[in-house]
């Protein structure tokens, strides 16, 4: 039931991994500038970035087809730009401003697009591992084919609602993949302290649900991981659990000061295992792409994520008549059939 | 062109922080991940790291400068080519991130002054009025008295009654080895060791069920929710085990435990993180709830509420941990459940509140004083069991009552007291109480938003205004 990564040379297209690249790049450098904003205080509250992770949304998201979902905890800005999100509407939400996904309403921790089949952006941790199952409850139930990607965290993974979800997902054979991002901390608990067993795929064993690990710092990896538990979804054989093994380089949120690890260990990781680094490499050495190319790759996205900053500060606060509006609809908003 | 290092803002309710040292000396390159420099802000030491690279051209604040307020240039970073020859003398003060200026604020939500887009915006004045008039001190007269923030006033309450008692024991998350998500356990595992001061998984519903089960065997659990919003996971074993069990039994067995931790809003964590669970714990026969306001108070009512023989809800607030108030040095000091504390008295309204609430409650009464309106000002510290006499009693005196709180309004504290005031001092009353609460929508995140979503001092005055027709 267990698949341990291959070891064969990858079979990965010039192409491909230029668009890994880009898109990892392009949320590299979004949460760089997030974090200098929050710094300047255009930011507030909590902001959690996903510095280091950038292969485990752009590798899982590039096997998904139109009108499979995904859903995610509080540390979304990732999964919100690889699923096609605007970088103008996610930075304008964390500067609370009008133009952002949720009006300035949300905030980092809570967006949503119904377009791009992105359930949020949940502050509760655990809390969206139900709700993914139930996005798929009602693919199944429509008969529709898609699939539900349900991230969460390795601290998220000790909820109880995570086994009891596990239990109905296989009970019930729904297509939803369970994506474990452990990132080996919990906010300032190291996984070791928090979970009796090392391991967090086998821990679908008990209801039925096969698990793989898989090496999050690869996106190629996680591409092929991701490629085989969608199949197994689509093929109608319920859940999956894929335990993506990655590294979040910054703290926990803007205001931790991450003195449970060494800045060597987090030194160590950035040097030897970065995901873009890897790709980076990986064109260079098969002449994929020459310097000059990536440099222009760089200043493209730079140029998106200023634009995307320029909007989010320029775009103004929500009128104070947003206060009282969405708190009941008059109808169902419209209503989505895949 | 060089660019501006800016004092950066580093947790939601940092306004300024110190500049504790620089790992960085001017002509050294930095690329973007370098630190820079370490900054104390209100709650920890942080690192703060590059953005861009550079030369570091000009350090524009000395290590050691404390109250640096956020966005103040700290330093100047060239780029390739410049030199430092070639910067003007007196840099120019940095705006904002050149936006609009009201979207700046990192700070207290509560605050309503609207931060200017100066580089250093002055600290809104926001320390509570003195508590001098306090007629009813709880504590003997002569009592040497010193200032401590409600966070040490806490830490201190427990780390007393674990001395005490060694069946009290701290769980929770981060309240070990992080010393606390908000510090408030800071110093306790070095003291009391892993055995009592225990970091949990996340994972409410079942550490809150582990530690009534303990309690249930004879021990003290204090259960720490990192904030009050996810002990929602937690509410069945809180509700149905530790608040029911007691009655069930015929008294038999019961849970004498506290679970405690930030409650209410924050600055700017929008709806999922923004609560005030005051009337919801209230409900609940079998619960007591308090919610101090002040140090003292946090201190004497967590001491009282660890060695209550029933389960308690300690509702804290973060805006609150870091303010100082006095605290008497008393070997063991503690606060009676049920007992409200006037803070001021006054002949023409009574001001209800507890909790953040109190911060509205006396600036308002503060300025009505100016006004010529004299209120009297009722901390409740306690909402089960609740001192309804001494607002009746005050009622019965002032004929008017205006209650705040930053919960929603309906079914809130307030309406409780109203309720009260109706049947136990209806010929009294010369206007009908008004209810300030927070506003009836989940909390925004929007900056401007949030500030109108929260109850305000101008509310609080205005309804004092209607129910004394002024
Ligand atoms: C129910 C609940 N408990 C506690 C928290 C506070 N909290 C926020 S994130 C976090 C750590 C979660 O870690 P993990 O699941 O590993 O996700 P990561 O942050 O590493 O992405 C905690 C304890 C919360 N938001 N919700
Ligand atoms: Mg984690």
């Amino acid at each position: 039931m267990v698949t341990r990564k291959s070891t064969r040379k990858p079979n990965v297209s010039a192409e491909e991994l230029t668009t890994f690249y880009r898109e990892m790049l392009l949320i590299r450098r979004f949460e760089e500038k997030a974090g200098q904003l929050y710094g300047m205080g255009l930011i507030g509250g909590f902001c959690h970035l996903y510095i280091g992770q950038e292969a485990v949304v752009v590798g899982l998201e590039s096997v998904t087809e139109e009108g499979d979902k995904r859903i995610t905890s509080y540390r979304d800005h990732g999964h919100m730009l690889a699923c096609g999100m605007s970088p103008d509407g996610v930075m304008a939400e964390l500067t609370g401003r009008e133009g952002g996904y949720s009006k300035g309403k949300g905030g980092s921790m809570h967006m949503f697009s119904r377009e791009k089949h992105f359930y949020g952006g949940h502050g509760i941790v655990g809390a969206q591992v139900p709700i993914g199952a139930g996005l798929a409850f009602a693919d199944k139930y429509r008969e529709n084919g898609r699939v539900t990607f349900t991230y969460f965290g390795d601290g998220a993974s000790n909820q109880g609602q995570v086994y009891e979800t596990f239990n109905m997902a296989a009970l019930w054979q729904l297509p939803v993949v369970f994506v474990i991002e452990n990132n080996q901390y919990a906010m300032g608990t190291a996984q070791q302290r928090s979970t009796s067993t090392p391991d967090l795929y086998t821990r679908g064993a008990a209801f039925g649900i096969p698990g793989e690990i898989v090496d999050g710092m690869n996106v190629v990896s996680v591409r092929d991981a991701g490629a085989k538990a969608i199949a197994h979804c689509r093929a109608g054989k319920g859940p999956y659990i894929l335990e993506v093994k990655t590294y979040r380089y910054r703290g926990h949120s803007m205001s931790d000061p991450a003195k449970y690890r060494t800045r060597e260990e987090v030194q160590k990781m950035r040097e030897e295992r970065d995901p873009i680094e890897q790709v980076r490499s990986m064109l260079l050495t098969g002449k994929h792409a020459s310097e000059e190319d990536l440099k222009a790759i760089d200043k493209e996205i730079k140029s998106v994520i200023n634009a995307a900053a320029d909007f989010a500060k320029d775009s103004p606060e929500p009128s104070l008549d947003e206060l009282w509006t969405d708190i009941y609809a008059d109808a169902v908003p419209q209503n989505e059939v895949a | 062109m060089a660019t501006e290092i800016l004092m950066p803002a580093l947790s939601p309710t940092m306004e300024e922080g110190t500049l504790a040292k620089w790992l960085v000396k001017e002509g050294d390159t930095v690329s973007s991940g370098d630190l820079l420099a370490e900054i104390e802000t209100d709650k920890a030491t942080m690192e703060f790291e590059a953005v861009d690279d550079g030369t570091i051209g000009k350090l524009l604040v000395d290590a050691g400068t404390q109250n640096v307020k956020v966005n103040t240039p700290i330093a100047l970073l060239l780029a390739e080519g410049e030199s430092a020859e070639t910067l003007p003398q007196a840099p120019e003060p940095a705006q904002a991130g050149d936006a609009d200026a009201k979207a700046v604020p990192a700070g207290d939500p509560a605050k309503s002054a609207p931060p200017s887009s100066k580089p250093a915006p002055p600290s809104p004045k926001s320390a509570p009025p003195s508590p001098k008039s306090a007629p009813v001190p709880d504590w003997p007269e002569g009592t040497m008295l010193r200032q401590q923030t409600v966070r040490e006033a806490l830490r201190d309450a427990m780390a007393e009654e674990m001395r005490a008692d060694d069946s009290v024991f701290l769980m929770g998350e981060e309240v070990a080895e992080y010393q606390g998500a908000y510090k408030i356990s800071q110093g306790l595992l070095d003291e009391f060791g892993s055995k009592r001061v225990i970091d949990t998984p996340i994972t409410e519903h079942g550490f809150a069920g582990v530690a009534v089960g303990a309690a249930f065997g004879g021990l003290r659990p204090i259960v720490e929710f990192m904030t009050f919003n996810f002990a929602m996971q937690a509410i069945d074993q809180i509700i149905n085990s530790a608040a029911k069990t007691l009655y069930m039994s015929g008294g038999q067995m019961g849970a004498p435990m506290v679970f405690r931790g930030p409650n209410g809003a924050a600055a700017r964590v929008a709806a999922q993180h923004s609560q005030d669970y005051a009337a919801w714990y209230m409900q609940i026969p079998g619960l007591k709830v308090a919610m101090p306001y002040s140090a003292s108070d946090a201190k004497g009512l967590l001491k009282s509420a660890i060695r209550d023989p029933n389960p308690v809800i300690f509702l804290e607030n973060e805006i609150l941990y870091g303010r100082s108030f006095d605290v008497p040095e008393l070997d063991d000091f503690t606060v009676p459940f049920g007992k409200a504390r006037i803070w001021q008295q006054g002949d023409d309204v009574t001001i209800v509140s507890f909790g953040i609430g109190m911060k509205y409650a006396l600036e308002a009464a503060e300025k009505l004083a100016g006004d010529g309106i004299s209120a009297e000002v009722i901390d409740l510290r306690t909402l089960r069991p609740m001192d309804t006499a001494t607002i009746v009693d005050s009622v019965m005196k002032t004929n008017r009552c205006v209650t705040v709180e930053e919960g929603w309004p309906q079914g809130s504290v307030g309406n409780y007291i109203s309720s009260v005031l109706m049947q136990e001092a209806f010929d009294y009353l010369d206007a009908p109480v008004i209810n300030c609460t927070g506003k009836d929508v989940p909390m925004p995140y929007a900056a401007n938003l949030e500030k109108h979503a929260l109850v305000t001092t101008d509310e609080v005055i205005a309804a004092v205004k209607q129910v004394t027709y002024r």
